[in-house]
């Protein structure tokens, strides 16, 4: 097991300054976003519930690069970020998130339910470990039907740091231990599960030391840092392609604001969000890619244009576009017609007699 | 129904659902089946019997004690195009994975835009009656009966559960199939060749003019038997097996009760906000103008189910609390032959 510190203070040596800059892009893409998606949850465009990727870009766009396409993905409600890098197009998922019928569920989901079985990313889920088990379930039918090696598919499994304390994690863990599947747990510790802190919610706090009950090797990485994210996945992924073996990574994270839009974050110290705010990832990583060369403050203005006039047109199509049809109520219930499935209105008559 | 080379046999429901596994297994490479004890063991029933030996563990996965994560992980094989048959080992074990079962199975295919199918079974047995005492005597099936996305059957003779076994083992959404402790033992004829059950549609398996006993799953034996006594006195009683609790055929009951006038249902599970409270509903809508008498349910008391013999004998419906109910219907309507 290896418990780096929580700050790495490494420079990405010997990547190319092309992928820094895709990386910058990314976590530019998804931090205006999510501003922009708070706006217009502030405008009442967005409903329900909604839980913004602010602070954690740096996880978002390094799991996302550590993925081959083959791969499937399984995440928290706290999914927009994720569904942006795994490839959806952020006017989908705006439009999702306004619930018109062109959002990537065709408005059925909403916020913490962003689906793409193209992409392979097989939900964001609203319950908390309720995405374990069937991720699990999907690395079992992956050892089921093929065989181990370096291009073997292989799943990434999201889960927060209070989700640990559920036993659906225990049951899985246990499982895919037991069963060696082809699986990578990645717990988000943010430090926080809504306004309980990790230390008051887990009787054992270093949150990779769980996977240990299961003989799951467990790390622990800067969640800050796209490149360390991307490489600690990557290597998780491979031990889960050839070895068959899951792995549980724990990736150092922060909650710039509260656990969802409507949360004010009160019970915050002025020093613990001045201190988010001085370890802001997006600006952090922008500064470093100056600092090193790799952009210039002009590169790294324009590409921030450029995620804004992207979020722009995706808030414009998911405004144009049209709600989902009531008459397409009914029609998902199952997937394949079934005699005597209800199709009524609430006030309809229950029975018609043909 | 479909068949083929219908040549009936003589089983019990036991080996109806164990040949229909193995049927469906041999069929279908991405059948398999995962549960507690199904494979050293062979199954707490025994319904498994055999399979591990034949087909392997990879076919026959014994799964530790942990529903929540072997349900889930189902649902998540399922996901990716397999066929899972879970078995659970009671009914009352389901709760443990209901979030999986209820917030997940159920919603998938709805909830992801209709992208994403869940083909899986969930088997379970339900039913008292075996000294089980309170936790492990439950029939719980009105709560998943409840919930749209799910299928829920909930077949009551040894044809009925090949049938609708391998039409659930084909469907394409989850499906809860309800077993019945008591009914394991049970024999009855059985189609030799496939037969695959229509979801969604409940049977009249005795027709009659006089009044309508609407009953499932071990609920119908005694319906049948009760059915069969009052024949004898010249009473002429149609029966109606429900088979499926979700989709709920409606208008089978209704035009039923539109001829008969009359109807009493009889479960086993307790009586408030349960199956038979929604099918008085029904009947109270579609056939209302027809009635001659209120309709009557024979249910179970409600009670958490005791051990001792004498109380659980109590607590739990029987022929002859279907019987005189049945009786009082008449007489309410001066029922004479």
């Amino acid at each position: 097991m290896a418990d780096t510190n929580r700050r790495s203070k490494k420079k990405p040596v010997g990547e190319k300054p092309e992928l820094l800059r895709n990386f910058y892009e990314g976590m530019s893409l998804v931090r205006t976003f999510e501003l922009r998606a708070s706006e217009m949850y502030a405008r009442a465009k967005i409903g329900g519930y909604c839980h913004l990727n602010l602070g954690e870009e740096a996880t978002v766009v390094g799991l996302t690069a550590a993925l081959e396409d083959r791969d499937y993905l399984y995440t928290t409600y706290r999914d927009h970020g994720y569904a942006i890098m795994r490839g959806m197009e952020p006017s989908v998922v705006m439009a999702e998130l306004f619930g018109k019928a062109t959002g990537v569920v065709g408005g059925w989901g909403g916020s913490m339910h962003m689906f793409d079985l193209d992409k392979r990313m097989l939900g964001g889920y609203g319950i908390v470990g309720g995405q374990i088990p069937p991720a699990t379930g999907a690395a079992l039918a992956i050892s089921f039907r093929s065989e181990a090696g370096p291009e073997s598919e292989a799943v990434m499994c999201l889960l927060g740091d209070g989700t640990t304390n559920i036993g659906a994690f225990h049951e899985s863990l246990n499982l895919a231990g037991l069963w060696n599947l082809p699986i990578v747990y990645v717990i988000v510790n943010n430090g926080l599960g809504m306004a309980t802190t990790v230390e008051d919610a887990s009787a054992e706090p270093d949150l990779y030391k769980r996977g240990s009950a299961y003989r799951i090797e467990g790390t622990r990485v800067d969640g800050d840092d796209p490149i360390a994210v991307r490489d600690a996945a990557r290597a998780a992924l491979k031990k889960a392609r050839v070895e068959r073996r899951p792995s549980l990574l724990e990736l150092m994270s922060y909650r710039l604001k509260g656990h969802s839009v409507v949360d004010p974050a009160r019970y915050r110290s002025k020093e613990d969000t001045d201190e988010a705010k001085r370890n802001d990832p997006v600006t952090a990583f922008r500064a470093k890619l100056v600092a090193d060369g790799v952009l210039t403050e002009k590169d790294a203005d324009a590409i921030d244009d450029g995620a804004d006039k992207v979020v722009t047109e995706a808030v414009a199509f998911a405004d144009e576009s049209p709600d989902p049809s009531i008459d397409e109520l009914f029609d998902k219930v199952y997937s394949t017609p079934v005699a005597n499935a209800p199709r009524r209105l609430p006030g309809e008559p229950v029975v018609v007699l043909s | 129904m479909s068949e083929s080379a219908s040549e009936p046999r003589i089983i019990t429901y036991r080996q109806a659902l164990s040949e229909t596994l193995r049927a469906e297994l041999e069929r279908d490479e991405n059948v398999f089946l995962i549960g507690e004890e199904i494979g050293v063991f062979k199954g707490s029933y025994k319904i498994t019997a055999g399979l591990l030996e034949d087909f392997g563990p990879k076919r026959v996965v014994d799964a530790p004690i942990a529903e929540e994560g072997f349900v889930g992980a189902a649902i998540g094989a399922a996901m990716l195009g397999l066929r899972p048959v879970v078995e659970i080992m009671t009914l009352n074990f389901s709760l443990v994975a209901i979030d999986q079962i209820v917030n997940h199975a159920a919603k998938m295919h709805a909830m992801f835009g209709g992208q994403v199918k869940v083909p899986m079974v969930i088997r379970f047995p339900g039913g008292g009656g075996q000294q089980l005492a309170a936790t492990h005597s439950q029939n719980l099936e009105v709560w998943y009966a409840h919930i749209p996305g799910l299928k829920v059957l909930a077949p009551s003779t040894p044809a009925e559960a090949k049938a609708m076994l391998t039409a659930a083992i084909r469907d394409d959404d989850p499906v809860i199939f309800l077993e019945n402790l008591a009914l394991y033992s049970v024999k009855g004829e059985v189609p030799d060749g496939e037969q695959v059950a229509e979801i969604g549609k409940a049977a009249v398996v005795k027709p009659g003019s006089d009044l309508t006993i609407v009953s499932y799953s071990r609920g119908m034996v005694t319906a049948l038997q009760v059915a069969e006594e009052f024949e004898q006195k010249g009473v002429s009683i149609e029966v109606v097996d429900l088979r499926s609790l979700r989709p709920l055929d409606r208008e089978t009951i209704c035009a039923s009760v539109r001829t008969t006038s009359r109807a009493v249902i009889f479960e086993d599970d307790m009586l408030s906000y349960g199956i038979g409270a929604e099918i008085s509903a029904t009947i109270g809508e579609g056939a209302f103008d027809y009635l001659d008498a209120p309709v009557r349910r024979v249910a179970a008391s409600e009670v958490p189910l005791p051990y001792s013999k004498p109380l659980e004998t109590a607590a739990l419906p029987h022929a002859a609390d279907l019987s005189r109910v049945v009786q009082e219907v008449l007489d309410a309507t001066r029922f004479t032959k």
